[in-house]
């Protein structure tokens, strides 16, 4: 008979939805069905059964193609290449679990690398303009509860956070919001009209690369003062009026994605958008918070927080003390300027979403790719370790976009042989361990 | 099986009011025993100082907030970041240490326990994760409950039992110590950008008082018999003239008796006193309020305290009372950082830089030390800096050469840039009185152990307690005259046993320990109403689900569980 899982956690998007139901085969080694998950989500969940997955490592051949290996050699190779390399690049960590991010970290900072993560091309110019003048927010639940004014700025989460809109944004029901979408006000701002903007009160298409000025006009108007007729496309009178609207929330919240934080002026964007939170606080209550995209990057952040007090790009390199610094230890600059000696991707897909110039950097070093899929990065890696899809195969915690921590679940044994991230890097850094008493590689 | 001789200390022990004698400490296993074998190993003490393993009662050390602090002040760790050469990881931060440097700093200066002061349910996980990354130290979290819409309402109608009921639940949900209640009915208020800044404002919506909620939380945690008190952080933190807030607060307390199986007498514990013992009506003509609020505490025997001692230094605040942070944010114009979770709590985070130049902050210090200082049994007064909201943690031992030394408190006072204002708007300058070991002993030990229901096991030196023993480099007949003596002296233990193991050699780290996370289980009677609300409130208002907010036993490795049968209640 087959059996349902309930309140599964989906392990896609920073949205972190929590009431999954997931049909499992009578064995334990079938997903026969996901409810409840969007489109993309549900995708995560099927991707376990796709034919051809790959199951045990496989190293790069001269000629180029992939020849099968055993974890133990795979392992050996990687603790290896970890423990040769003065600057390694330990990159990735926004789909996996804290617990293994913690033991990838111990791992760092033994043989002294660099651990970056997603937001390092995501919302790391969120993080600075935080760094620069902090972030008055809230959890999810609040919006629901009590929000009345809704801004997306910049983001479109009708297709990048699917069921964000119903869950916590738009549509559901609070405490103090009994009327649902009807007591909200819905705002959209973007120079696109997207598929979010069709669910808002009201769309303000800015001129492309303006987002600064608009921020700033609004906090202008807010305090009364004077504006010149357009700014960023948009009207003064609807800029004082939409200002005076935010004013006479009894609870407003601004969610903004890659719109602000990678059009010009990036991190001065969010804090500016902070800025204007902060102003608004004087006459009501308002929050803002970012659209984080990977499940976990957010913990990512965290755990990096929590053990050396920066939320990315945390270099390690020097073995006696923790640096962050923006531009120097962030992964695109450190493989622009072709500063590492080696690759140690996890369960992140930097071959799809780094510049050209710093992947082809990457593909001339040893590089060694964690992931449970084929992806962009396995194919000019080294070496592929296959695992464990984390929150499919594997619990362990995650951290949702307004931090709140959730663990997820396993619905399913991985295939067998196939180790979790945890066992793998349990299992490198003992072996990196035994290097180092022997004196190195 | 290890056996340890604690050789020809001097021993400070309140427990059995041992004050200084030369006496051995015999150690088996993870205990303190009346004697062991000829094969146990000896550790020279002779003209050193031997107490129990210090307890921190107070300090945000681990969660949300306090990693907050971490990640978005990058600028505190860029002097404050190295690694010592042994076992230990990389350290760093200043105000808010990693969890690494938290864990080996308390153990340096002496500390086996520590408590985190506020943990909102929801993000009760990352209290645990953290917690269990922390090396070395003993750690419990306390929930906060004073602004929970379950209390809210069980209390406007007066439901001790099922508020009760819905405070075990949640101890076991989240893996708590005890009831902490902060700004109560004004961290509420703040989701609509409001306060409570006195005991009688009303609770929007929910149509309650501060006093109320106060009033019935230390009637429930009665009823469960907790090992803890009520920990209050009371309404008007920080304001010129709340010394009447916070004396209104701690009468709540009067009648109201402790019943509990623990050994504990106090029925409320009032924490950071320092900030809550202000007169004046602005800042310009702030004073200190000390002397008023620790007279009515010394009558009153059925509360204790802790101090809150500025350590006049850069730092980063942080409190779950919202609006405050908002108000200082006001002040300062530092970066503000907020967050507001649903049905339970807020928090807020800002840089604070204490200038030791301006009189406001210079009283500050005066005032936490003469709350220590006019402490008749320091058994009920307990130091802390409300790390890191006062100072961090870490300045411990200057705050004890402040207490200790009369000379060196008022080399400090006399040399404030406007000591003339301090010196007329507090009384310091003319209490003559100093701390001594044995009573530091009480208000670091034994006392915090007896306020936190741990006193059958911590805070003292008897045979059957816990092994854990901080040796200092302090000859009691030749007390160190400076204060850097004095705080070099506390910075570094010659050695810390920590359940029987020595942890701490010579100030430096060389073992991990057994760390545990201490939690409370209490069982009450199967209570309908309150699961029902517990479902309802998952269904329509989290944006959790029921099933996903425990936080399993797994996130604390080591767990030392204390029990509590209120079934009978």
């Amino acid at each position: 008979m087959p059996k349902e899982v309930t309140d599964v956690i989906c392990p896609f998007c920073g949205t972190l939805c929590d009431d999954l139901i997931v049909t499992v085969s009578d064995d334990n080694k079938t997903i026969l069905g996901v409810k409840n998950a969007c489109a993309i989500g549900a995708e995560k969940f099927n991707h376990q059964r796709m034919p051809g997955r790959v199951k045990r490592p496989r190293m790069r051949q001269a000629d180029g193609s992939y020849k099968e290996i055993t974890y133990d050699e795979a392992i050996d190779w990687t603790a290896k290449m970890l423990v040769k390399s003065r600057k390694t690049l330990m990159y990735g960590w926004a789909s996996t679990s804290c617990q293994a991010m913690s033991i990838g970290h111990d791992i760092a900072e033994k043989v002294g690398a660099i651990v970056d993560n997603c937001a390092t091309v995501c919302h790391g110019s969120s993080l600075i303009a935080i760094e620069d003048v902090g972030v008055p927010s809230c959890t999810l639940g609040e919006v629901k509860n009590r929000a009345d004014r809704v801004i997306f700025w910049g983001c479109n989460p009708a297709h990048a956070h699917p069921r964000h809109m119903s869950r916590y944004s738009i549509f559901p029901r609070g405490f103090f919001t009994v009327k649902g979408h009807k007591g909200r006000k819905i705002y959209c701002v973007d120079c696109r009209y997207t598929d979010t903007a069709k669910c808002a009160d009201e769309f303000i298409q800015i001129q492309q690369g303006f987002d600064y000025e608009l921020l700033d006009a609004l906090r202008t108007a807010a305090r009364g003062e004077a504006l010149p007729d357009t700014v960023g496309g948009v009207p003064k009178e609807k800029i004082y009026e939409i200002a005076e609207d935010l004013k006479n929330a009894r609870f407003g919240v601004i969610f903004f994605g890659m719109g602000l934080t990678h059009t010009m002026g990036r991190n001065h964007n969010i804090d500016i958008a902070i800025n204007l939170t902060r102003d608004l606080n004087d006459y009501t209550k308002f929050a803002i918070m970012a659209m984080r995209g990977h499940w976990n990057v957010t913990g990512s952040g965290q755990v990096l927080g929590w053990q050396y007090g920066f939320p990315y790009a945390v270099d390690l390199s020097r073995r006696d003390q923790a640096r962050h610094q923006t531009g120097e230890t962030t992964s695109v600059d450190l493989l622009n300027r072709n500063e590492v000696e080696a690759c140690f991707y996890i369960a992140t897909d930097p071959g799809a979403h780094f510049p050209v110039n710093a992947m082809i950097s990457s593909s001339r070093k040893p590089t060694v790719t964690v992931d449970p899929h084929i992806n962009c990065t396995t194919e000019i890696s080294d070496i592929h370790i296959p695992v464990a899809l984390v929150g499919v195969e594997v619990g362990g915690c995650a951290y949702r976009m307004d931090n709140v921590p959730i663990e997820t679940r396993k619905v399913v044994d991985p295939p067998e042989g196939v180790l979790t991230d945890e066992e793998l890097l349990t299992k490198i850094n003992q072996r990196v361990d035994e290097l180092l008493a022997q004196g190195g590689a | 099986m290890s056996e340890y001789i604690i050789k020809n200390g001097r021993v400070f022990d309140p427990v059995q009011g041992i004050k200084g004698d030369k006496k051995d400490i015999f150690v088996r296993d993870d205990k303190i025993v009346d004697s062991v074998g000829s094969g146990a190993k000896i550790i020279d003490a002779r003209d050193k100082t031997v107490m129990a393993g210090a307890i921190e009662v107070h300090a945000h050390v681990a969660g949300p907030k306090v990693n907050a602090g971490r990640w978005y002040r990058p600028e505190d760790k860029h002097f404050d970041s190295h690694k010592t050469a042994g076992i230990t990881r990389i350290e760093g931060g200043k105000s808010i240490p990693t969890v690494f440097k938290t864990g080996y700093e308390y153990a340096r200066m002496g500390f086996t326990f520590a408590m985190e002061a506020a943990m909102p349910p929801l993000y009760a996980r990352h209290v645990h994760e953290e917690i269990h990354d922390t090396p070395i130290i003993d750690e419990a979290a306390l929930p906060v409950f004073g602004n929970n819409w379950f209390i809210l309402e069980y209390l406007k109608n007066q439901e001790i039992e099922n508020t009760a009921a819905y405070i075990a639940w949640i101890l076991n949900q989240t893996k708590g110590y005890g009831v902490k209640v902060v700004n109560p009915g004004g961290t509420e208020a703040w989701a609509w950008g409001l306060n409570c800044l006195s005991i009688h404002d009303p609770v929007p919506y929910f149509d309650i008082t501060p006093a109320e909620i106060i009033t019935g939380l230390m009637a429930a945690n009665e009823y469960l018999g907790l090992p803890h008190s009520m920990h209050l952080h009371q309404n008007n933190l920080g304001n010129p003239g709340n010394y009447t807030t916070t004396l209104e607060s701690l009468k709540l307390a009067e009648g109201v008796k402790a019943k509990n199986n623990f050994g504990r007498e106090q029925v409320l514990h009032s924490t950071h006193l320092q900030f809550h013992s202000y007169k004046g009506t602005n800042w310009g003509d702030f004073e200190s309020g000390a002397k008023e609020v620790m007279d009515y505490v010394n009558r009153q025997k059925n509360l204790t305290i802790d101090t809150g001692n500025v350590t006049l230094d850069e730092t980063t605040t942080m409190t779950a009372d919202g609006p405050f942070e908002h108000h200082l944010h006001g002040l300062n114009h530092l970066k503000w950082f907020n967050v507001d979770v649903e049905l339970e709590t807020a928090a807020g985070v800002v840089p604070f830089i204490y200038d030791p130049n301006n009189a406001v902050f210079a009283s500050q210090w005066a005032v936490g030390l003469e709350i220590a200082l006019y402490a008749n049994d320091p058994m009920r007064c307990f130091i802390t800096t409300d790390h890191p909201n006062a100072g961090p943690f870490t300045r411990y031992p200057r705050v004890y050469s402040w207490l200790m030394s009369k000379k060196v408190r008022d080399e400090r006072l006399n040399t404030f840039k406007k000591a003339d204002k301090v010196i007329s708007a507090t009384t310091l300058a003319n209490i003559d009185r100093e701390i001594t070991l044995y009573e530091l002993a009480a208000m670091t030990r034994a006392g915090p152990a007896k306020c936190l229901g741990l006193s059958k096991d911590y805070g003292g030196l008897k045979p059957g307690m816990n092994a854990d023993i901080a040796i200092y480099n302090i000859n009691p007949d030749k007390f160190p005259s400076t204060g850097p003596e004095i705080e070099k002296a506390f910075a570094h233990v010659a050695y810390l046993f920590k359940d029987g193991k020595i942890c701490v050699e010579d100030g430096r780290v060389v073992d991990m320990g057994h760390k545990k996370t201490f939690w409370v289980d209490a069982k009450v009677n199967a209570n309908k109403q309150v699961m029902h609300d517990v479902r309802e409130k998952f269904l329509r208002y989290y944006s959790v689900n029921e099933n996903n907010y425990s936080v399993p036993e797994s996130y604390a490795p080591h767990q030392h569980i204390i029990s509590v049968d209120a079934t009978q209640a």
